[in-house]
């Protein structure tokens, strides 16, 4: 394989230590499809580039380059001599790499050294006369934005869950990348603690239907209510600031500014007040319905069904309800 | 121990805050400004640092327009011991690698043992300043740190990533970057607000960094559009007489999200 497509764009893919690829990995390759011809670079741990290529090439990568860490507790470096190096063999009018944080510092590091222009955070990404072009939505969806490199291929961060199209299945071709490491200097990883998916739930980044919950909720116990009412319509389930700071839920479920941003179908907030850096997170869902016992609330301002009334009383209702029509 | 840490001044996240749809720049004029919430947290960490150990010194570092003197000031106020303010007008519109090439220029000015920067920041939500400074000045990252522990000559933490969470350690010199799960801020006393006025307040432009704002060797991001989208409108609300409940189903079912 020495030869790419002319109208390549490389997409990064890494897998976790268990081997499989990253979430973000059919939404990336969907991305690339529309602006070129998807090339995917596997970053995968040792002995898992084989399998992690196949995967790749069943969500659409025309080409595959397999690189297996030879240092996989360094953080973050030999993922950019992998990047540096595929870039030099493709020569791809653009890269997409996951807005993860290991994406992010794939994308930091390696636009510094290759002097490419960087635009984060991309929702979308499409090619025009000039070249590949990256969409976003900035202040919490207020804006869309549209941003291109001067020259160069552009690095792009797509951000996880915002991509609905994905590619055709392609036969695998791939092949292991020569890697020739920098020797630049990089953090340990000492240990690492999988989290095994414990629920069934569906991921909140890019889910259709999500349950958010807030400080209304009132305690750890009584937040599973926002997981009740979540199972009964197959959504995920979100939170505010406000009740992962209180401790009860994980912060990788806060959505708004410094949380996760998402788009849904549905989006249902539970004794969330709707404070300007929640809604930033949820504002551009399709439909936005609150329970709030605060009619003042502003959650009421973007919603399109407002109750004005107690979660406790609402909440189990709503579920009786729903349990009803099913039967 | 020399410390750098750096803060933005962004607009603030609890007005309106606005874009120019011309220029694609945020409108300074239309939203107050504040020293972002992460950056206090990052510098909190240093300070905690500083009161624990003799010798520690603590900068804070910013890129941003002239206005943002009051807000660095804040910095010193809580008790940061020097700021350094990279100020000029060829940085306006400043893509991320622009900004961090300026930034490492005036870090490797002032030397440092420690960096350390927000994860993302509030306005640009970019969150890839701290690993481009990393790379710039050839040192290890180890961003989205959830708890940092200070050592000798090195630096630990904790660091959720998605599949889950990693223990990791850099050497120093190094770059850090820190989540919200880190400290608030302290508020600065009077005594702070009274000492910011003597402490060391340096104003740097790129041409005493040497840094080229229009080097052609350079790829720069280049914003192509930009345009608002309309506010959302309200809908029904209704207040809960008991039913509420059925109420919600109905109108979940009729729209086919049940
Ligand atoms: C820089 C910055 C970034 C931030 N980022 C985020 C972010 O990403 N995500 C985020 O969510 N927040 C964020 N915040 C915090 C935000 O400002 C709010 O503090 C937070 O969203 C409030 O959460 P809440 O609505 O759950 O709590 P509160 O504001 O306390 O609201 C609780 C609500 O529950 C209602 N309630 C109480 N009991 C009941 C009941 N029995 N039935 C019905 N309703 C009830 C109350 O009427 C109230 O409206 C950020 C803040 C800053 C400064
Ligand atoms: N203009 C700037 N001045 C000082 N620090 C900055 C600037 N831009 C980014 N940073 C730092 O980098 C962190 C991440 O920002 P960003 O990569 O822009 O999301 C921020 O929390 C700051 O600590």
């Amino acid at each position: 394989m020495t030869d790419f497509p002319r109208d390549a764009i490389l997409v990064v893919l890494e897998t976790s230590a268990s081997g499989v690829l990253e979430d973000a990995a059919p939404g990336l390759l969907g991305a690339a499809a529309a602006a070129g011809t998807p090339v995917a670079l596997v970053l995968a741990a040792p002995g898992a580039g084989g399998s992690a290529a196949t995967e790749a090439a069943a969500l659409g990568a025309a080409q595959v380059l397999i690189a297996e860490s030879a240092d996989p507790a360094a953080l973050g470096v030999p993922g950019v001599d992998a990047l540096a190096a595929a870039a030099e063999r493709v020569r791809p009018d653009a890269i997409l790499i996951s807005h993860s944080l290991n994406g992010r510092d794939l994308a930091g590091r390696y636009a510094v050294r290759s002097r490419s222009a960087v635009s984060a955070d991309a929702i979308d990404v499409a090619r025009d006369e000039e070249g590949v072009v990256a969409h976003h939505s900035v202040y919490g969806g207020a804006y869309n934005v549209a941003s291109t490199a001067t020259f160069g291929a552009p690095v792009i961060t797509v951000r996880q869950g915002s991509i609905d199209a994905r590619a055709a299945a392609q036969p695998e071709v791939s092949e292991t990348l020569t890697v020739v490491p920098s020797g630049k200097p990089a953090a340990r990883i000492d240990s690492f603690e999988e989290v095994v998916g414990s629920s069934s739930r569906p991921e909140l980044r890019g889910a259709a239907k999500v349950v958010a919950g807030g400080r209304g909720l009132g305690s750890q116990e009584q937040f599973e209510l926002v997981g009740q009412l979540a199972d009964a319509l197959g959504a995920a389930v979100g939170a505010s600031r406000a009740a992962v700071d209180a401790g009860y839920i994980p912060q990788s479920h806060q959505v708004g500014q410094t949380g996760v941003s998402v788009s849904p179908q549905l989006y249902i907030a539970l004794g969330i007040s709707g404070a300007i850096q929640h809604r930033a997170g949820m504002q551009t869902a399709k439909t936005i319905v609150a329970v709030n016992k605060d009619g003042d609330a502003p959650i009421f301002e973007v919603a399109d069904f407002g109750v004005v009334g107690d979660v406790f009383k609402v909440v189990p209702q709503l579920i009786s309800a729903l349990e009803a029509r099913k039967k | 121990m020399k410390i750098i840490v750096l803060v933005k001044e962004v607009p603030d996240t609890y007005g309106d805050r606005k874009l120019n749809l011309e220029t694609g720049l945020a409108d300074r004029a239309a939203s107050d400004v504040v020293l972002d919430e992460i950056g206090e947290r990052a510098l909190e960490l240093a300070l905690k640092y500083a009161d624990a150990n003799d010798g520690a010194d603590v900068a804070v570092l910013t890129l941003a327009p002239e206005g943002a003197t009051a807000t660095i000031r804040k910095g010193l106020a809580m008790g940061a011991d020097r700021a350094v303010h990279v100020c000029d007008e060829a940085l306006l519109g400043a893509d991320l690698g622009l900004t961090a090439e300026a930034l490492a220029a005036a870090i490797r000015r002032q030397g440092f043992d420690l960096v350390v920067t927000g994860n993302v920041s509030t306005d640009g939500s970019g969150g890839m300043i701290p690993a481009m400074l990393a790379e710039l000045l050839d040192v290890p990252h180890a961003t989205g740190l959830s708890s940092v522990e200070i050592g000798d000559g090195v630096v630990s933490g904790t660091r959720p990533v998605e599949s889950g969470v990693q223990q990791v350690s850099a050497d120093l010199p190094a770059v850090i970057s820190v989540t919200e799960a880190l400290p608030e801020g302290r508020f600065p006393n009077f005594k702070g607000i009274m000492a910011a006025k003597k402490k060391p307040f340096e104003v740097l432009t790129l041409a005493d960094l040497g840094v080229a704002a229009d080097n052609p060797e350079m790829a720069r991001s280049i914003m192509l559009t930009v345009a608002e989208k309309p506010p959302r409108a309200s809908g029904v609300k209704i207040l809960d007489e008991g039913d509420a409940g059925d109420k919600l189903a109905d109108f979940l079912v009729a729209n086919r999200l049940a």
